[in-house]
This record gives C-alpha cells, structure tokens and sequence, in this order.
C-alpha cells in the first residue's frame, strides 16, 4: 500500500526539484532508405521518419498527463547519413533539408544523424558530409550533427580532426546572427555510442534494430535537494550512498516511461540512458550537487574527485532500476546549460582546463562551452584531440561541443535561450599548437594492457 | 488500476465533497483518504478506482479543478509511484 510520505516524496521531486524525463528519443534506420538517386532517397526518408514517428509526440504527452511527469524532449535519431550519401552521391545537404522537414511534420524537438563516422579514416561519402555540415546546420532548424574522430580500438583520425576544427567554426560563422547557434547542434567524439538518445550527438547506429525507443532521465535537483538534507558532517561513503539510492528512484521514472512508450508505440524498447542533465532553471545544476557535497564553488580543487563519485554512485543506482542501460550514462557538464557552471566560469573559478581534467571521470566531454570568436581553427582541433585522446585512453566516450562567438571575446556572453542558456566567453590558451595539427595523420590505438 | 489525487493549499468549506462529487461524476469509486488541515493548510491524499472512469486521468484533473480552483490538484496514475517507492 502507498504511504503519504512516498507520494508527497515523489510529487515533491517533480514540483520542487525539477524531476523530469529528459527525452525519449525513437532512433530509425534509415538504411532501407538509401538510392543512388539523392532525392528518391530523400523522399523515402520522409515518408519512413513520418510513418514510424508520427504519433511519438502523441504518445509522449499521453503519457506525460497520465503521470503527472514532464518529458521534455520528443527526438528522433537515424542512421549515419554519410552512409546514404555514400550511395547516393550529389549534394548533402538535401538530406539535412528532408531530414527538418520530416522533424518539423511530426514535430519533434530535434533530429540527430547527420553524422560521420571516420575513427580510422574516409570513406566514400564521408568528406563530402563533413564539409558541408555548416551549411547543413545553418540551412535548418532542428537538424543535429555528429562526427566520430577516434576510439580505443582505432585510435584517432588526426585528418579529421583537423577539418573538424575548420568546420566548427565555420558553423559558428555561418550562423553568426543567431548567436552562432550552429556549433551548438555539432558533436566531436571519440568512443561515440550507438544508442545516444542525447542531442546534439544522437545518432541511430548500424548495429541497431529497425527502430527502437530510447529514454534519458535527469535530475540533478533532485539528486541536490537530497543532499542538502544531509548533515554536514556525514561521510563521503554515506553521500555516495544517498545518491546511489536517489539515482535509483529517477532511473525508476524513465523505466516506467520507457516501457509504457514502447508498448504504445509498437517498439522495442532499447535504453536507459541514466544522466544527470542539467537545465538553465536555478536548482537543476550539476555544478550545485558539487557545491552541495562540501566546495566552496565548482571548480575548486576537489571537483573532480566530487564529479568521479557522483558519476559513480549515479550509474550503481541506476542500473539497478533499469532492464538496460546504454547511451553517454553520467553526470553531464555543460557549461551554458547549468546555472551552478555558469556561475563558475563568469567568477573564473572554472576553467576550460578545469573542464578537461572533469571530462576524463564523468560521462561526455567539453560540452556547450563558449570560446572566444577570434580562436584559430587549428586550436578548435587541438581542444578536439585533446578530449578525443582522455576517451581514447581511458575507453570512455569524450566529445567536444564549443561554440566560438564570433565577434566576441572573454567577458562577453552568448545567449541561446531554452534549454542551451547562455554561456560566458571563456579564455582558451593562446599558444599555438599549428605545427602538430597540420601535421594530420592517425595517432595509434593504445595499448591496453601495462595500464599506468 | 487507482489513481492518486492529492489537493494542497489554503483549507475552506467543502472542499472534500468538492473532490469527491468530480470523482462520482466520472465513475472513480474513492478506495482511501487521508486528510488534514496544519496551520489552515489543507492537505488531502485521496485514492480512486479508476476501472470504470468514464473519462481521461486528465480530464478527471481538469474537473477537480474547477471546483477547488485555489487548490493545487495532482491526478497521477498510482504506477508512478509504485514504480518509484517499491522494487
């Protein structure tokens, strides 16, 4: 039998604390679309997102009235598109266009796929969509892009991340007057998973079913409003202990909201991605879960130690609470999106460097960080292969989403609004590292073993 | 199947007969209620069977409402919970 505090418990995560569901995402391949002729091609894309997505939306917020609990985000993930251009030829950025419009008929948030996938190195197709991403992104509206440039077991494509360095900033050029919102829909990754239901990286990988739903939770504000309960004096192993058990019960929402959407829609249910995903509302910070287990501010020394045992302790209890689990799974830190990270980078107690080093024990990478308007490309590419080597090394996924402002420098902001924010222009070393990025070539796979 | 209603906010005259004349109305037979009043503040769990509701959880919400609009009214299936609370 239900008791009060368990239903007040419950509605007060949700009313309080910002508890929702983060996004369920329907990821479709797209492979039984591919043509040699680009704009059949197109039209069978069309008409496969429409007919297997058309009643997500729907379903969503049925389900969402039947709860009582918000789910924010309706997405859809496909197939690599590189892989259709590879038979298709002509111009990519038709695919990009169907693929909005198709997003924007069944009325999803976003779209994520018009992906690349070039660990080891180009194949046919994939140069010709890498190049034009920042048309694509700037031509639309819901489309996001994402492009693999290493893994552990291939190493990283140093050529790719050289282009991918001219590429983000073009993007960002591109779509300058509106606050270069381009390079905020375009992912860097290294070790990416297949079964990402988080924009901007989503993608719908080979090895997936026909079409799956994959469901993201988050709640970081719950995760803190536990916290704060907590006396000052409890040990780390009881905070981790807190948050393994408040994992749990969020990771219990996406369950119930993920079966339920895959048996009304007649799909399989794929993952759970258990993140912690901060919004821009006061409360629902990533960076405050931080503050609150004992430092002064984000950023400190220390964070990353606080940032490694909760990601931890998150994925213990959330893995527990779900069939199956997959997807980025961890603490997110993007900057522009998290009151408590904004805060941080504006009283310069986080830095990009800071950044990094969090990025190597939580689940993505250097994410929704603004830089300065005026960085060269070959520095973009340096921040890319940086991150790309701490997922290499360490068999992680790591990803680069950094948003030049153009015509901005340090003390500037940019503004996204909704659910991106706004984030400060944060200062990036300004040595330059030209000489080894031009260099290109594919840095080796590491060694697996001798682990030191 | 059930359905939890919880009604919080300032108490005043008749709003548990409020309540329970929406659920009448839409075929949801009351199983429990647990209810108080702490510093004029009413707070008030009500469970229903929702096997025969002749309307949505949301519509139940929007009638509930209606009566009691000074009232913050939650209608959740009870799965929510149980989902939550129990393994």
């Amino acid at each position: 039998m239900l008791n009060t505090k368990d239903i007040m418990e419950t509605i007060t995560m949700i009313q309080e604390d910002h508890l929702d569901i983060r996004t369920i995402t329907m990821g479709i391949s797209l492979l039984d679309c591919c043509d040699s002729n680009i704009d059949r091609a197109c039209e069978k894309i069309y008409d496969k997102l429409c007919c297997r997505a058309g009643e997500l939306v729907k379903t969503g917020e049925e389900i969402e009235k039947k709860y009582g609990i918000p789910i924010v985000n309706k997405r859809v993930s496909v197939t690599p598109v590189a892989l259709l251009l590879a038979a298709s030829g002509g111009d990519p950025v038709k695919y990009a266009t169907a693929l909005d419009r198709a997003a924007s008929s069944i009325g999803v948030n976003f779209i994520g796929g018009y992906s690349a996938l070039v660990q080891k190195g180009f194949a046919s197709g994939d140069r010709e969509l890498i190049a034009s991403i920042p048309e694509a992104l700037s031509e639309t509206e819901l489309v996001c892009s994402s492009v693999n440039v290493g893994s552990t077991k291939a190493g990283i494509n140093m050529d790719a991340v050289k282009m991918m360095g001219g590429i983000v900033k073009e993007t960002a050029l591109l779509t300058k007057d509106r606050n270069c919102i381009g390079a905020a829909k375009l992912v860097v990754f290294c070790n990416a998973p297949e079964d990402n239901p988080f924009m901007a990286g989503a993608f719908h990988g080979i090895g997936e079913p026909d079409c799956v739903l994959n469901v993201g939770v988050s709640g970081p504000g719950v995760v803190r409003a536990a916290l704060e309960k907590m006396p000052e004096d409890a040990s780390l192993s009881q905070v981790a202990d807190l948050i393994k058990k408040t994992a749990f019960k969020i990771t219990r929402m996406g369950q119930l909201v993920g079966s339920e959407a895959s048996s009304r829609l007649g799909v399989p249910f794929g993952i759970i991605d258990l993140s912690l995903a901060p919004t821009p509302a006061v409360g629902d910070s990533v960076a405050y879960i931080l503050e609150e287990i004992g430092l002064e501010q984000c950023g400190a020394h220390g964070t990353t130690a606080a940032l490694a045992m909760l990601n931890d302790a998150v994925k213990k209890g959330g893995v527990m609470a779900s069939s199956t689990v997959g997807g980025l799974s961890g603490a997110f830190i993007p900057v522009s999106e998290d009151a408590g990270m904004i805060e941080a980078a504006r009283s310069g107690s986080l830095s990009i460097e800071k950044l990094e080093a969090m990025t190597a024990v939580c689940s993505v990478g250097l994410d929704m960080i603004v830089i300065p308007g005026d960085t060269s490309p070959e520095t973009i590419a340096a921040i890319i292969a940086d991150e790309a080597a701490i997922g290499m090394v360490n068999s992680k996924t790591t990803a680069v989403r950094v948003i030049p402002a153009i015509g901005r420098g340090e003390g500037d902001t940019l503004d996204f609004g909704g659910l991106l924010g706004s984030g400060p222009v944060m200062s990036v070393n300004k040595k330059s590292p030209a000489v080894m990025i031009n260099r290109g070539g594919r840095i080796p796979a590491p060694m697996q073993s001798l682990k030191n | 199947m059930k359905a939890v209603i919880t009604v919080i906010g300032k108490d005043s005259v008749g709003i548990l007969a409020k309540v329970s004349t929406a659920c009448a109305e839409a075929g949801a037979n009351v199983a429990e209620v647990t209810q108080s009043v702490l510093d004029k503040y009413f707070a008030m769990i009500m469970m229903v069977d929702i096997d025969n509701m002749t309307c949505s959880i949301e519509e139940l919400k929007g009638n509930i409402e209606a009566g009691v609009p000074a009232m913050t009214v939650h209608v959740m299936h009870e799965d929510i919970f149980n989902s939550m609370h129990r393994i």
